[in-house]
């Protein structure tokens, strides 16, 4: 089988979910000798890719999504040792650290931003839920991203998006990161208030704000 | 009520049969059993470990035994009064009686004049609070707007002392803060007299989050109410297929399991603790990722865990009468409607709902005023047909014969009002030319004048000065709490 055909067959099997065909797929490519970042690019992000298309066409649900994105996450792990760094930060197109703050233990919001944003072809360091303000300061000078996505659900824990954003004041932090926030009680104006560089209405929107925030930054 | 009783259901609607109960509760139980529910609440594990429940406290994980959940039931109480703010009996929360509120907590309000929405202030909650008050099938109010010209960390008592200050009836609400919890229940104590475990005039609405958790400040909220005897209303959330499984049976057992891990909670920090089965539930919209509260299935789950509460005998909650549209429209009034009526043949005692859009996040007061038509229609239909002999009204018909009319009988003038809901000026049943006459507005500019009519013609139902005087001082001092900080 060419590479070309196997990759291809990579992508094919990520659009249809089918999750063990996808890992005997980029066994196999690995096996008989492909680079590593072709299997990402040509396969598994073009069938992400291809996936998130046919969600905006309505054909896909919230659901494929996240087994699509799930079935990528799993694959770039096992290709993980396989990659020099160097390699895998040029390929993406910006850094992104996203966590739900402190109080709060809903991430389902959250977790949709990440996945599209994986899809848009963003490194995305999810942080999980309840993330006290300390973490994602030391996370930040762990990771150095290049945008911060803060998500708090109930109107209670989006005043720590508030404390987050003074504790990168704080800490000197502020100048070096976009600071996105999300949220269902989350408004433009909220965002505005805290001194936030963006807010996004859902997941999709998300996407847009992150890649108008880094052309900024350019 | 008893307890664990299907004769309990006596509902007109009847989504569940006594097979699927059984089934449910049966489930819900294993899960609290072996999986268990997490409290992420030192005081909630300590508490539970004190009691010999299984804690882990690494995980917060709490195991809850069939045992304990039936102890817990039946320590609640099956009937729970709420009282106004001049202290009359208002709310009788038990068998199926139905009381319909305003849906709560919206960050924003459709503007009346521009259609715009809004951040609302606390002009608007003043406003929305005398509306309430005003309208025949709104029994009670409830902290509806989160207002927006207050610092956001008080905001949840702020709500409750613009509404004390205005209103006279019941109220649903709740804390955003552990804190906040206690000032509100000293407002409540200033203007119950230092009586509000005894008549309490509010209801606090604490939610856990799905799936199997609860938050430190909601576990906080609970066992503070249970300690102060003020009602608390546990409202699980869970949403099919993103936060519970997808199907609508698994949901209502992940619900049954959310909402009795409350009730052992506060039946174990007071037994008789008043609790209210309540819930939020909601499928979630594979497209949007939103969750609708339209949706006919988020209807039948609610429609169907009332059932569960029934049968554990105790007062019953819902969010019904809500719309996922962005504007009052058709949208807007027939999911209402549908929630609203379908709520009602449950026998739901608190409907939370009316007048809100945009799924809960927009409080309409043209959309209130609509649903609160729609409610008097919902009570009409659940008082059904009363056929007696005066009602069958055999002689009368032989009477008035072939040919006669009935508009001057005696028996019509006893009897309209009794048999028919007459309509506001909501409803339009005019002829066409008269309608025309009249301007040829449509029930929405209809809501919209009687809106603006009601807020011209009531003035607020002021507190006494002293007590309210009380009421200041403890937002002030909350304010200075934060201040200092």
């Amino acid at each position: 089988m060419s590479n070309l055909i196997l990759l291809n067959k990579i992508a094919k099997a990520v659009v249809d979910l089918n999750d063990k065909e996808v890992k005997e797929l980029v066994e196999e490519a690995l096996k008989i000798g492909v680079n590593p970042i072709e299997i990402i690019e040509e396969g598994l992000s073009k069938g992400l890719k291809e996936v998130g298309l046919l969600y905006e066409k309505g054909e896909y649900y919230i659901p494929h999504l996240m087994i699509a994105a799930e079935i990528f996450k799993e694959n770039i792990e096992k290709l993980k040792p396989f990659l020099s760094t160097k390699e895998t930060k040029s390929k993406t197109l910006g850094k992104v650290l996203i966590g739900t703050v402190k109080g709060d233990l809903h991430d389902l919001g959250k977790n949709l931003v990440a996945i599209m944003l994986s899809i848009n072809g963003f490194e995305v360091i999810d942080l999980g839920k309840d993330v006290p303000t300390e973490l994602f300061i030391e996370k930040i000078k762990e990771h150095n991203p290049d945008v911060l996505g803060l998500s708090a659900l109930m109107s209670t824990t989006m005043y720590e998006q508030k404390n987050i954003i003074k504790a990168l004041e704080d800490s000197g932090l502020r100048s070096k990161v976009k600071v996105i926030v999300g949220g269902a009680p989350v408004t433009k104006e909220w965002a505005e208030e805290i001194g936030a560089d963006g807010y996004a209405e859902n997941a999709i929107e998300a996407v847009k704000i992150v890649k108008n925030l880094l052309k900024k930054n350019d | 009520m008893n307890k664990f009783d299907f004769s309990n259901i006596k509902s007109k609607l009847q989504l569940l049969t006594k097979e699927d109960i059984e089934k449910i509760h049966s489930s819900a139980i294993k899960i609290l059993e072996k999986t268990g529910i997490m409290f992420d609440n030192k005081e909630a594990l300590k508490i539970f470990n004190e009691n010999g429940f299984e804690v882990n406290f690494e995980k917060k994980i709490v195991k809850i035994n069939e045992e304990a959940i039936k102890e817990a039931i039946i320590k609640a109480p099956s009937k729970i009064i709420i009282y106004d703010r001049n202290g009359k009996e208002a709310l009788f929360l038990e068998e199926n009686n139905v009381y319909y509120n305003p849906g709560s907590a919206a960050i924003n309000i459709l503007d009346i004049e521009t259609n715009n929405i809004r951040k609302p202030t606390s002009k608007d909650l003043e406003k929305f609070s005398i509306l309430v008050d005003s309208l025949s099938y709104i029994h009670a109010q409830s902290t509806a707007l989160i207002v927006s010209d207050v610092p956001k960390i008080i905001s949840d008592r702020y709500r409750l002392y613009i509404i004390l200050k205005n209103a006279i009836k019941p109220i649903i609400t709740g804390a955003f803060t552990i804190d906040g919890l206690h000032d509100m229940i000293r407002m409540l104590n200033v203007v119950t007299d230092g009586k509000v475990h005894e008549k309490p005039i509010a209801i606090f609405d604490v939610c856990p989050s799905p799936p199997l958790m609860w938050s430190e400040i909601t576990s906080q909220n609970l066992i503070d109410c249970a300690r102060y005897m003020v009602p608390a209303e546990i409202v699980p959330m869970p949403l099919s297929g993103a936060t519970s499984p997808v199907t609508l049976a698994g949901t209502i057992v992940q619900h049954t399991a959310e909402a009795l891990s409350g009730v052992v909670l506060s039946q174990i920090v007071n037994p008789k603790a008043p609790i209210i089965y309540g819930g939020s539930p909601a499928i979630f919209d594979m497209r949007y990722g939103t969750t609708p509260m339209g949706a006919i299935e988020t209807i039948m789950i609610d429609c169907s865990y009332s059932l569960i509460g029934k049968y554990y005998g105790l007062p019953t909650h819902a969010y019904l009468g809500l719309s996922d549209s962005k504007i009052v429209d058709i949208q807007a009034g027939f999911e209402s409607t549908i929630g609203i009526i379908l709520g009602a043949l449950t026998g739901i005692n608190v409907i939370s709902g009316p007048g809100m859009i945009d799924f809960e996040s927009c409080q309409s007061m043209e959309k209130l005023v609509i649903d609160n038509e729609v409610c008097g229609m919902a009570l009409r239909l659940i008082k059904g047909m009363n056929v007696t002999e005066d009602t069958l009204a055999i002689e009368l018909i032989e009477k008035i014969g072939p040919g006669g009319q009935f508009l001057t009988s005696k028996h019509t003038l006893e009897w309209f009002k009794k048999e028919l809901f007459i309509p506001s000026g909501i409803i339009d049943r005019l002829e066409r030319k008269a309608w025309i006459e009249k301007n040829q507005k449509d029930c929405i500019q209809r809501a919209k004048e009687i809106v603006r009519k009601i807020l011209e013609e009531n003035k607020p139902k002021r507190l006494e000065p002293e007590k309210e005087e009380e009421l200041n001082r403890i937002i002030k001092n909350s304010i200075k709490r934060y201040e200092d900080k």
